[in-house]
């Protein structure tokens, strides 16, 4: 990985997307159906890294009890919809996970 | 250099920032405790925090490093998951537009999520001839946090031997499911969810990790789909 690059595009595109609007000072629009997509588009991209991160950890699906990653995501999930907390469902959720492993290894 | 009106406007700008920036002081800790062991170098680290200056674009990438995904994947994910920027610079543009290039650019490289939940605030108020002033107090208070607490995350995270081997990689895990959970507020956006994420498992095996952005898509795709279809259900009651 070319880190220096990495670094300028993500710069360049970050920059580009929040300045366009205030270089042409009001003069642009946005399409209609774009603006509406754009909602979607954070939990989608989340949930598509999540998924294989915890369902294939070592590169073939695996839902068993034996993976870790898989109990302690549904552990985390249900901690983030009854606390709806973002620290404590980070912080519950990696001990619980940490527990799991220390157990199982 | 600041008239007293600006100066005030400064620190009030600040001082509104401040509870977002308290908020956001873990998660600069745990970017750059994370960073290393996802296999990011210390001083890219701190480059992105300084030049790129994007919470959740900055968590995406490292997750996106860490399963050696490309360049190329990698700066277009930035780019479809910063895209929600459009709207809130389209949102605040009618406030700004009378300013020079030079503060355009500033206000524009530090337009957050959190700097838009402070300015959407201000801009309710009468009074707006100084507001930009308030802006840019709300972006350097949070800009500086985040900064500081990413120097401070790699610092603690370098004092921690052999991270990588404790399966810190589900830290990233955890945060996202943190993140999505919220989102979870109606029929179409949690088809939107499900979609994108049976997606994922089907195109898994696509080379160089384009199965994120195919996912993405058809979750997208999906939810604005089922809003149109449940606008219409509404419009023929």
């Amino acid at each position: 990985m070319n880190e220096a690059l990495l670094i300028l595009g993500m710069f360049i595109i970050t920059f580009g997307i929040r300045f366009i609007m205030f270089a042409f000072a009001g003069k642009l629009s946005f399409p209609n159906w774009l603006a509406k997509s754009l909602k979607f588009v954070p939990p989608a991209v989340l949930t598509a890294i999540i998924i294989p991160a915890v369902i294939m950890p070592s590169g073939v699906i695996d839902i068993s009890l034996s993976n870790n990653y898989l109990i302690a995501a549904l552990f985390a999930f249900v901690i983030a919809l009854v606390t709806k907390s973002l620290l404590k469902t980070i912080g519950l959720g990696m001990s619980f996970f940490l527990v799991l492993q220390y157990l199982y290894l | 250099m600041f008239n007293k009106t600006q100066k005030r406007e400064f620190l009030g700008g600040g001082k509104a920032a401040l509870p977002l920036v308290l908020g956001a002081i873990p998660f600069a800790i745990l970017f750059g405790t994370l960073a290393p062991t996802s296999g990011l170098s210390a001083l890219a680290t701190v480059a992105m925090s300084v030049l790129v200056f994007a919470g959740s674009a900055q968590f995406i990438v490292l997750a996106l490093i860490a399963v050696q995904a490309p360049l190329e994947m990698i700066l277009l994910t930035t780019f479809v998951v910063n895209l929600r920027h459009v709207l809130y610079a389209t949102a605040l543009v009618e406030h700004v537009k009378h300013l020079s290039l030079g503060w355009r650019a500033i206000l524009a490289f530090g337009l957050t999520d959190e700097s838009f939940a402070n300015m959407s605030q201000r801009y309710l108020q009468e009074d707006k001839r100084d507001a930009h002033y308030f802006y840019l107090g709300s972006i350097s208070c949070f800009y500086t946090t985040w900064v500081s607490f990413t120097i401070l995350g790699l610092f603690l995270g370098s004092l921690i031997p052999d991270m990588s081997s404790w399966g810190l990689e589900f830290a990233m895990s955890v945060t996202f499911i943190g993140m999505v959970v919220p989102y979870m507020n109606s029929k179409a956006m949690i088809s939107a969810i499900f979609a994108a994420g049976i997606s994922s498992l089907a195109f898994a095996h696509l080379p160089n990790k384009l199965g994120l952005i195919v996912s993405a898509i058809i979750g997208v795709a999906v939810g604005l789909t089922i809003s149109q279809l449940a606008n219409r259900q509404v419009s023929y009651e």
